[in-house]
């Protein structure tokens, strides 16, 4: 292998450990949000790519949301709820599980990928299990690389310059 | 009510072709509470067309314009200006909400966004069914409010089939047997005698078979001055 090509090896190399995947995360104000404050008061860290979005429930997730996310840049969304069963607005959980779904197909057909929306359900004591979720999303989305409508777009860019 | 629904996303792309400037026309009556075609679903759909076509490298400017009623004239004249400046117009009215924008606007492509499927109502929260066929002549005074035209597989008038098992429809399972609705309403209602009159052959003139329908009312129309009232609609 030539010495360029290891350059250039090299350079994606640092290129892939430089991209920090831009996430999304709608939460509800009730164990969703708490949770993400206990995982605060826990001292435990979770990405700092992560934007969060409070909800007052998860029922006011809406698909339009999950998708203006990727279309503003996001790579990634998660969404974090109460456990169902426990929702404070008895169904607000289950609808947004929904929402989700029918956002993921979306995503697939438009060809951004459906994996790249996660759903976590908490109560409000389990810092840390969302800082591990959101850690977990991170990698998975940090694997699947940046959103491919940046890439494209970026790559336009790119080839423009 | 009006239920439609959305055709699939690689449809409407297609029927988009290469238009630029699209401008989707959602309806806010019929088709927004069976989540088709209102201004909920309007804005996801662009938000959909407006990521895929930026995934194939050709980005098209997708807004949106949500009227309270796409089947009547005074609504639709009123958003001419967005109409004006896209290429094409994308409804998601029913069939008559389309066809109402492109006879309105004729020098405009339109193209349908939605599957119109039938008048019907929510039966739960996300199921909707079928109800009315408008056959143009209401027979449920005979049939204690359930219609064998509309709910009944093979439209019979003098009812049940020998595929109705269980009160189920021959055809699919899913279908409930609309004689057996008709029967259980009637001996309910204590008036099972009803069905021992055979019901005549329909007259379907008053359906499709009669060709395009129209309902003029004297009493309601607007006549110019000159004009007589009575005189042939225009």
């Amino acid at each position: 292998m030539s010495e360029i090509g290891i350059q250039e090896m090299a350079a994606q190399g640092m290129q892939a450990l430089r991209f920090e995947p831009e996430i999304t995360v709608f939460t509800c104000m009730y164990c969703g949000y708490t949770a993400l404050d206990t995982a605060g008061a826990l001292k435990l860290a979770y990405p700092a790519s992560l934007k969060v979005v409070r909800l007052p429930c998860a029922g006011k997730l809406d698909i339009l949301y999950l998708l203006q996310a990727f279309e503003e840049g996001a790579d990634g969304v998660m969404v974090v709820a109460c456990p169902l069963g426990n929702c404070h607005h008895v169904q607000g959980n289950r609808r947004a599980k929904a929402r989700l779904e029918r956002a993921r197909n979306l995503l697939e057909k438009i060809g951004i990928g459906g994996e790249r929306v996660h759903m976590v359900l908490v109560s409000g004591g389990q810092g840390g299990t969302v800082a591990r979720e959101a850690q977990l999303h991170v990698e998975r989305v940090r694997a699947l690389g940046r959103s491919p409508l940046r890439l494209r777009e970026d790559g336009r860019l790119e080839a423009r310059r | 009510m009006i239920v439609a629904e959305q055709k699939p996303l690689e449809e409407i792309n297609g029927l988009l072709g290469d238009k630029q400037r699209v401008l989707v026309v959602g309806c806010g009556t019929c088709v927004t509470v069976c989540f088709a075609g209102g201004e909920k679903e309007s804005t996801i759909l662009a938000s959909a067309l407006r990521m895929s076509s930026r995934m194939e490298g050709k980005p098209r400017q997708v807004s949106v314009c949500v009227v309270q009623r796409q089947c009547e004239w005074e609504y639709i004249d009123a958003i001419r200006e967005p109409i004006e400046e896209a290429d094409c117009v994308l409804s998601l009215g029913c069939g008559v909400g389309a066809q109402a924008l492109a006879e309105r606007y004729p020098n405009k492509i339109v193209i349908p966004g939605l599957n119109t499927s039938f008048m019907g109502l929510p039966v739960e929260q996300g199921i909707w069914a079928e109800r009315c066929q408008a056959c143009g002549n209401c027979l449920l005074a005979l049939t204690g409010g359930v219609c064998p035209i509309a709910r009944c597989s093979k439209q019979l008038l003098n009812g049940p089939c020998g595929g109705s098992v269980g009160g189920h429809c021959e055809v699919n399972p899913d279908i409930d047997c609309a004689w057996q609705l008709i029967y259980d309403r009637l001996k309910a209602q204590g008036r099972l005698e009803m069905l021992l009159e055979i019901q005549p052959p329909k007259d379907w003139r008053t359906s499709r078979d009669g060709g395009p329908r129209k309902i003029v009312r004297e009493d309601l129309r607007l006549v110019d001055a000159d004009e007589e009232p009575g005189s042939e609609p225009r």
